[in-house]
């Protein structure tokens, strides 16, 4: 298959993993999985329910033990991977269950996401969390209110804008259209395209099927821990067995 | 019963009860970082107190070979696993912060003579050799196991309190002591003679109390602290390492423990165990807040030191007895009104 080159077959590699599996105990949740992004590239995996698509990204993300070959911008990296080492290299998720701080204020939600970056340094937090707040004005609106009283859709965007004051390399998100609305779904998916401008890769997640091969470069099918099917997004959303599956009956072209 | 008595009474618990107040403040952000339960708080009481008057009677302090063998550790720790994770450039200032400080500090004292120096110095000494220690004590006792159960944290608390007594008895003998007050002024109000050091003790308790509230409130540091209380998981994705967290906290709460010790040392009698029954009174002021709320520990534990001093008075024999037996109806109250909730995973 010609599906190692993406939609810029010269940008360079961020992530390239070989071989991975993971388990919770004696359950294998994830097996021989090999998947590659690019810069500036947006790759989706998608796939049923329970298919293993949150253990991928908190495996990534170092949350869970994890074998096989994974390298990051270049760097091969051993068996115990830290999430506060791929943090400090742009590394950020915006996890399924969002994990916001709800007792806290938006400001300080978003002022935490760029806690990494002060520590090693930074003082750019005031400008990017200025920058979050021309994307979901919403927020801005908000920005006094504790974070646990947001409605979902505010939630959604709290976790993303969170994700973004970090200024990642590559950024994975789980699920970002979760309980929203048409409306605000659309709004989030133009926010993932405008995006990768600013050169970051972005790994989506995604139930949203239709909405997800539209916005990406690649896709990953995941079924049952293994990667049953990949390609350019525009092939697979034409492939009768990701139509059956995935865009249903609905789907037209 | 007449209002002397009363000012007196009230003077006096509120001195203790800002003391626990502190000290519950404490336990709550220890707990509520990393859910240990601290029973070694006290001991840091004790070992400011002493390491201060150790100073005073012109003695070096164990305190400072304590904070040099437990720097050593905690370097060899860090530097194999700094090699075992090819970070190479980390050993310098590893070395530095656990070895170069303490002995730096040692040097320091062993060329000055330290009874003669001004009490703030003295104080900050005190301050420079008990803190760290706090620190430390998380890094080798605790951050090995972080990931266990609560019992098993309890478990390690209770070992490391025992050997904190142990050490404190090595290092300070069997007997008590007391340092020189900060100030001889007092205050005639009416009939009743409102003691300085006792203002002082209020005063700086209070200061303290705020200081610590702008921390969490105001700085991104103790934003994070807090964040990793909240939602550990969403605090590690921002990259605030549970590690970093522990000391910190850990930090925090040896320094209100050597910073009441220093407060208390000139009222109070210290012996090397004396820091148990004082933290176990904090403890109670914290378990009235739940181990969960700030103000309502902080106005538990005053309540401790006002119902401590007045029993003293009217039934002396018992009041230990009494400050503890608080502790179950507030546990009846509380098993009653809240909901459970289960253990983090
Ligand atoms: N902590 C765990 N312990 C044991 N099994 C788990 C654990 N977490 C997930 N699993 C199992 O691993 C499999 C993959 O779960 P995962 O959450 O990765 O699926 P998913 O593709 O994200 O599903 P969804 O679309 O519903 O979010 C499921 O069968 C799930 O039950
Ligand atoms: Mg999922």
């Amino acid at each position: 298959m010609a599906t190692e080159l993406g939609e810029n077959p010269v940008a360079p590699v961020v992530l390239d993993v070989r071989d991975l599996s993971v388990s919770y105990g004696k359950v294998e949740a994830l097996r021989g999985i090999n998947l590659s992004i690019r810069k500036g590239e947006i790759v989706t995996v998608i796939g049923p329910n329970g298919a293993g698509k949150t253990t991928l990204l908190s495996a990534l993300m170092g949350l869970l033990p994890a074998k096989g070959d994974i390298s990051y911008l270049g760097e091969h990296q051993g068996t115990d991977r830290q999430v506060e080492h791929l943090v400090r290299h742009g590394m950020t998720l915006v996890p399924e269950r969002r994990e916001l701080f709800g007792e806290m204020s938006v400001e300080d939600n978003l002022l935490l996401g760029a806690f990494d970056r002060y520590r090693a340094g930074h003082r750019d937090h005031l400008e990017t969390m200025d920058q979050v707040y021309d994307i979901f004005p919403r927020l801005l609106e908000r920005r006094e209110q504790m974070a646990g009283t947001l409605s979902g859709g505010e939630r959604q965007m709290l976790a993303m804008g969170r994700a973004l004051v970090a200024k990642p390399k590559l950024l994975m998100l789980d699920e970002p259209s979760l309980g929203l609305a048409p409306l605000i779904i659309k709004e989030i998916f133009r926010t993932i395209a405008a995006l990768t401008k600013t050169g970051v890769a972005i790994l989506l997640v995604e139930q949203n099927a239709r909405a997800a091969l539209h916005v990406s470069d690649r896709a990953y099918v995941l079924e049952t821990g293994e990667i049953s099917l990949e390609g350019p997004s525009k092939e697979l959303a034409r492939d009768p067995r990701v139509i059956e599956s995935y865009l249903g009956l609905g789907h037209r072209h | 019963m007449d209002l002397q008595i009363v000012l007196l009474l009230g003077q006096d618990g509120i001195t203790s009860g800002a003391i626990y107040a502190l000290l519950a403040l404490a336990l709550v952000l220890v707990f509520a970082v990393t859910r240990v339960i601290f029973i070694p708080q006290g001991e840091f009481v004790a070992f400011g107190a002493l390491t201060l008057s150790s100073l005073q009677a012109g003695k070096l302090p164990g305190t400072l070979w304590l904070l040099i063998g437990l720097g050593a550790a905690v370097a060899f720790a860090d530097i194999s696993w700094a090699l075992r994770h090819h970070k190479m450039r980390r050993v310098p200032l590893i070395l530095f912060y656990n070895c170069g400080v303490p002995i730096l500090l040692a040097g320091y004292l062993l060329a000055v003579s330290p009874a003669t120096l001004p009490q703030p110095v003295q104080v900050a000494l005190t301050l420079a050799m008990v803190v760290p220690i706090g620190a430390m004590i998380y890094r080798l006792a605790y951050q090995p196991i972080a990931e266990a159960s609560v019992l098993m944290l309890l478990i390690v608390s209770v070992a490391v309190h025992v050997a904190l007594i142990g050490l404190g008895l090595l290092f300070f003998g069997a007997e008590g002591s007391r340092t020189t007050p900060f100030t001889d002024m007092s205050f005639q109000i009416g009939d009743a003679v409102l003691q300085g050091q006792t203002v002082l003790v209020v005063v700086a308790s209070l200061v303290l109390i705020v200081a610590l509230y702008f921390y969490f409130e105001r700085t991104i540091y103790g934003k994070a602290l807090r964040a990793t209380a909240m939602n550990r998981t969403g605090a590690r994705l921002m990259g605030i390492s549970a590690n970093l967290a522990g000391r910190l906290s850990f930090m925090l709460a040896a320094l209100i423990g050597a910073f009441s010790g220093v407060l208390i040392a000139p009222i109070t009698t210290i012996y090397y165990d004396s820091g148990f029954l004082i933290g176990l009174k904090g403890f109670v002021g914290a378990i009235i807040g739940g181990l969960a709320s700030y103000p309502i520990a902080a106005a538990g534990a005053i309540l401790v030191g006002l119902l401590e001093s007045f029993s003293s008075f009217y039934a002396s024999a018992f009041k230990e007895v009494i400050v503890f037996t608080l502790i179950i109806p507030v546990l009846l109250w509380r098993s009653l009104t809240s909901r459970h909730v289960e253990e983090e995973e």
